[in-house]
C-alpha cells in the first residue's frame, strides 16, 4: 500500500524519531511545565480556593519530579504529607475564612509591578548563578541506583546503610539522624498541641463590672445577661458554630 | 535517520538529552519566586501561607536534585542521602508550620472578622 509506505517515509524523516527522544527527559520537562505553571498561576490566581486548588497540582507534579530524580520516599511523603495533609489543612481554612468579601481581595496596581519586577531580578540571579556551575549542568552517565527506602529508614534509626560500606573504619562512619529525627518528632507533638490551643474555642468572660452590677440590682441583671447573649452568639467564635 | 531539524530547533534538543542538576535548580529558582511574589502580594492571609509552600517546596526541590544519583555529572559527588532525609525534614517543618499559622489565622478571623492582613495593624506604633 502506498499511502502506508510514505506514511513511514514521513515517520523516519521526522525531525524527531521516537527512538531518539529521551523519555527522562520528556517526562521531566512535562512534570516541571505543570509545576511552574501552576505555581505562577497560583500568583496570578484573585480567588484564594482557585489558588489552593493550583497549589495542590503544582505540589503534586512537584512529587512527579521526585519520582523522576531518584527520590520514591520523598516522593510518597509529598503526596502524603503535603498534598493529602497540609493542603487539606489549608482548604479547610479558607472555607472557614471564605465570606464573600474575602474570596478575592484584589492588591493594589503599584505592588503588582514592584512586586513582578523584584521577582524578575531575584529569578535572574537565581538563573544565573544554577547555570554557572559546571558541574552542575553536565549530563549524568548511566547511573542505575537501588530504589530502596530501607537506608532512609535505617539512617533516620541511626545507622548509615547506604556508605561507606559496612566494615569501614569508625571514623569515616557517618553519623545517621536518630537525634534530629527526635527533635523533630518533640517538635511536632508541642507545635499540634500548641495549634490546638491556639484555635480552641474560648469561652468569652463577662466583664466584671457588669458581674458587679448585677448582684446589686437583679432586675437589671436579666435584661443584660439577655443582651450578652445576643452578642455571644453574634459575635461568637466560628470553630464552636456561635456557641 | 536525519537530526539536522533536532540540532536547528533547541527546543527539541532538550528532549533527546539527559536532564541534569541546573534543570532542577531552574525548576526550583522558578517556583521560590513564585512564592516570594506570592507572599509579597497577596492580601489574604490563606495566600501568604500558600506562598509560604511554594517557598518551602521549591527549597525541597534543590535538595532533592542534589541528592540525585542520576543527575551528577562526572567529577561531582552527590549529597546522597543526606539531601533526601532534609527534604523529609522541610516537609514535616512545613507541616507544623501550617498547622500553627492556620490556627493563628484563624483566631485572628474571629477577633478581627476579616482575613486581610493589611488590617493587622493592632500592634502598630
Amino acid at each position: 500500500m502506498p499511502g502506508l509506505a510514505t506514511l513511514a517515509d514521513a515517520l523516519v524523516a521526522a525531525p524527531l524519531p521516537l527512538a531518539a527522544i529521551n523519555w527522562h527527559s520528556f517526562f521531566f520537562f512535562l512534570f516541571a511545565a505543570l509545576a511552574c505553571g501552576f505555581a505562577v498561576a497560583v500568583v496570578a490566581a484573585e480567588n484564594v480556593v482557585r489558588m489552593a486548588l493550583y497549589l495542590v497540582l503544582s505540589l503534586g507534579a512537584t512529587a512527579g519530579l521526585f519520582f523522576l530524580a531518584g527520590a520514591e520516599f520523598v516522593g510518597a511523603m509529598q503526596l502524603m504529607i503535603y498534598v493529602g495533609g497540609t493542603l487539606v489543612l489549608l482548604v479547610f481554612g479558607v472555607m472557614l475564612t471564605a465570606q464573600a468579601p474575602f474570596v478575592s481581595i484584589k492588591g493594589s496596581g503599584r505592588d503588582k509591578v514592584v512586586a513582578g519586577v523584584v521577582g524578575a531580578m531575584l529569578l535572574a540571579v537565581l538563573l544565573q548563578a544554577a547555570l554557572s556551575v559546571k558541574a552542575w549542568r553536565a549530563p549524568a552517565a548511566g547511573v542505575v541506583a537501588d530504589p530502596a527506602a530501607t537506608p532512609i529508614g535505617m539512617a533516620l534509626v541511626g545507622v548509615r546503610v547506604d556508605e561507606p560500606g559496612v566494615g569501614a573504619p569508625a571514623r569515616n562512619v557517618r553519623p545517621g539522624y536518630l537525634l534530629p529525627f527526635e527533635i523533630v518528632s518533640i517538635h511536632l507533638l508541642v507545635v499540634l498541641v500548641g495549634a490546638a490551643y491556639l484555635a480552641r474555642a474560648k469561652r468569652r468572660k463577662t466583664p466584671r463590672a457588669i458581674e458587679v452590677a448585677a448582684s446589686v440590682e437583679p432586675p437589671a441583671s436579666v435584661a443584660q445577661h439577655a443582651a450578652i447573649g445576643r452578642e455571644r452568639s453574634r459575635g461568637g467564635s466560628v470553630l464552636a458554630g456561635g456557641r | 535517520m536525519s537530526f539536522g531539524l533536532v540540532s536547528a530547533v533547541p527546543l527539541l534538543g532538550l528532549i533527546t538529552e539527559p536532564v541534569s542538576v541546573a534543570h532542577y535548580l531552574v525548576v526550583g529558582a522558578i517556583m521560590f519566586v513564585c512564592g516570594i511574589v506570592c507572599m509579597a502580594m497577596k492580601r489574604n492571609a490563606l495566600g501568604v501561607l500558600m506562598g509560604i509552600e511554594l517557598v518551602l517546596n521549591g527549597a525541597n526541590v534543590n535538595f532533592v536534585a542534589f541528592a540525585s544519583p542520576y543527575l551528577q555529572g562526572q567529577g561531582s559527588r552527590s549529597l546522597g542521602l543526606d539531601g533526601q532525609v532534609i527534604a523529609l525534614f522541610v516537609i514535616l517543618l512545613a507541616a507544623a508550620e501550617a498547622a500553627v499559622a492556620l490556627a493563628i489565622t484563624l483566631n485572628f478571623y474571629n477577633n478581627h472578622a476579616t482575613v486581610d492582613v493589611d488590617r493587622a495593624d493592632d500592634l502598630k506604633g
